[in-house]
């Protein structure tokens, strides 16, 4: 597919729910992708066909719908290993979405590993599932959680990190590869060098770096990758844990149940190969399917053409934005550091009226602090609205954003 | 329904800028803080009390509009007032005032986030200052019945 305005216009023609009007028969701007996307029919339709034409467990029975489902199933987990650059299918585990997957690496990978006095390092930008879950394993643990700090630009100060791995007590450095409120695309490769050349293991939440850019995990050299399927038109429900064969070794199962067994007595059991060992209980089949669908279509319009799209949609957005008077924009301006998310604060006016307000106009923006109160603090904001863009939003939308602050202008005075 | 911008009327928009009983008072009898998790709206309500009357009401904090608005329309209303007239305000009495009676179920915690504080600082100064423990277990009764 080209790159073109005209192209990602016709997009739009494949997802339903764009064709509803909101609110006083307004036109639906959808423009809360961070949070999740809409599913285009191609998903849809897998869901579908499959509860009509294939629904049966997997792993277990050898009758035809079971074979089918089962096919389906794994077939996804190869197109999802590919669209990632795994090299070896047993590392990718079927996980909720990201929040599980980092619980699920706090559990069966800290639990065994993290010890007294040991340091976890994350940084000021996380979302709360990158910071809850290991304060919970550290409090446990009598560890200590440090944070890397950032610039008023919001880009991390790396410095932060030398000064904890120099104590040589870090076992586990974590950070998002894309911030979900500043955009910010973390220097990734530097963390993990430094981290390789301490021997401090790295786990990357990729949930919103994937769905809009594209990621190589055989380069990157991480240890551990989380992402969701719903950020990323597959349906809710439905994630992916990536850990590096030799560390997953190393881990206890998280849940125990069907699937993840080998052989169980009365007293001991023995653990399934990989990935299964972590895939307790009937997965959630029909939405991995979908998953896979959604590999397909985004693969088809090509990684690269999604982040030129959102990079074009995002330079005209702040370009409109800087226009406005007393509209701050959080986070860099440099276009090549950061995705199609940008969060604001619009004089004195609170992002929850902002919200409230334009959605009377049809538009979808998120105010809040976007589960990620730490960074509220840093910044010394209660709270922002967010814009952020996906395959099937047009300079319209942008447009129709910029129109219905005007409003919000003339109720606040401003 | 209250839809369009119809809620954020003058009165609103007023109040959000120049809050009512905004501040903080240094010798209060009773203090008490709350907060909105979902859109992290967070009121403090000082109050002075003197004879079982509030004699000073002041609040400080960060919110949209809404809960700005509602919080100055809230100290009006309860100071002055006795400590047994604050047990009986209820949110009408705020919503009537502002004409926001029909508010949208997403806004109204936005609305009401003051009364919340307003009445936890009430029975936490009525809960230490029992003169003897046989009213507790009313205290505890009227309390859990609030919400």
């Amino acid at each position: 597919m080209q790159s073109t305005e005209s192209s990602f216009e016709n997009l739009r023609n494949d997802f339903p729910i764009l064709k509803r009007t909101v609110r006083d028969n307004k036109r639906l701007v959808y423009l809360d992708n961070a949070s999740t996307t809409q599913k285009p029919n191609q998903v849809i339709d897998a869901i579908t066909d499959y509860y009509q034409n294939h629904n049966a467990n997997i792993h277990r029975a050898v009758y035809a719908l079971a074979e089918e489902s089962t096919e389906a199933y794994e077939a996804a987990r190869d197109k999802i290993a590919n669209f990632v650059n795994v090299k070896n299918r047993q590392e990718l585990i079927f996980v909720r979405g990201t929040t599980e997957a980092i619980n699920l690496v706090a559990y069966a990978w800290g639990r065994p590993h993290i010890n007294e006095g040991d340091i976890i390092v994350t940084t000021e930008y996380e979302h709360h599932s990158n910071i809850v879950p290991w304060q919970l394993l550290t409090q446990e643990k009598r560890a200590k959680l440090e944070y890397i700090g950032m610039n008023d630009d919001g880009e991390l100060n790396l410095d932060d990190l030398d000064k904890y791995l120099a104590t040589g007590k870090v076992k586990l450095v974590t950070f998002s590869l894309m911030s979900n409120v500043l955009g910010t695309i973390t220097d990734a490769e530097k963390i993990i060098a430094k981290c390789k050349a301490a021997g401090v293991l790295t786990l990357i939440d990729g949930a919103q770096a994937v769905p809009h850019m594209k990621v190589d995990l055989d380069t990157l050299g991480c240890d551990f990758f989380a992402f969701s399927g719903h950020k990323m038109l597959a349906p809710t429900g439905i994630g992916i844990l990536w850990v590096r064969k030799s560390v997953l070794q190393t881990m206890s199962p998280f849940h125990g149940g069907g699937d993840m067994i080998r052989e169980v007595h009365k007293y001991e059991t023995t653990w399934n190969d990989l990935p299964y060992k972590f895939e307790a209980g009937t997965p959630n089949i029909a939405d991995v399917i979908g998953f896979g669908a959604a590999i397909d279509y985004l693969t088809k319009i090509g990684m690269d053409n999604v982040r030129q799209h959102e990079i074009e949609l995002t330079t005209y957005a702040m370009e409109k934005f800087a226009k406005i008077p007393g509209l701050q924009i959080y986070g860099t301006k440099d276009i090549t550091k950061r995705g199609g998310v940008i969060s604001f604060n619009f004089a004195d006016v609170h992002p929850h009226d902002v919200a409230d307000i334009i959605d009377k106009e049809g538009i979808s923006l998120r105010s809040g602090h976007h589960c990620a109160q730490v960074l509220m603090e840093r910044l010394n904001v209660a709270a922002t609205s967010r814009a952020s863009f996906y395959i099937y939003n047009t300079k319209k939308d942008v447009d129709a954003l910029i129109d219905s602050l005007n409003i919000v202008a003339k109720v606040f005075k401003l | 329904m209250s839809s369009g911008t119809d809620i954020y009327h003058e009165m609103i928009v007023d109040y959000s800028r120049n809050p009512i009983n905004y501040g903080e008072i240094e010798d209060h009898d009773v203090t008490f803080h709350d907060s909105n998790p979902l859109c992290g709206d967070s009121i403090d309500i000082d109050m002075k009390i003197d004879d079982h009357k509030v004699t000073d009401i002041k609040f400080h904090g960060k919110g949209c509009a809404i809960c700005m608005a509602c919080t100055s329309v809230l100290t009006e209303i309860t100071k002055g007032k006795s400590l047994d007239d604050v047990k009986k305000i209820e949110k009408n009495d705020i919503l009537s005032e502002l004409g926001l009676e029909h508010l949208q179920a997403v806004r109204i915690k936005c609305a009401l986030l003051s009364l919340k504080v307003l009445k936890s600082a009430l029975y936490t100064y009525l809960g230490s200052h029992l003169e003897n423990t046989e009213g507790i277990d009313k205290l505890k009764t009227e309390a859990e019945n609030l919400y």
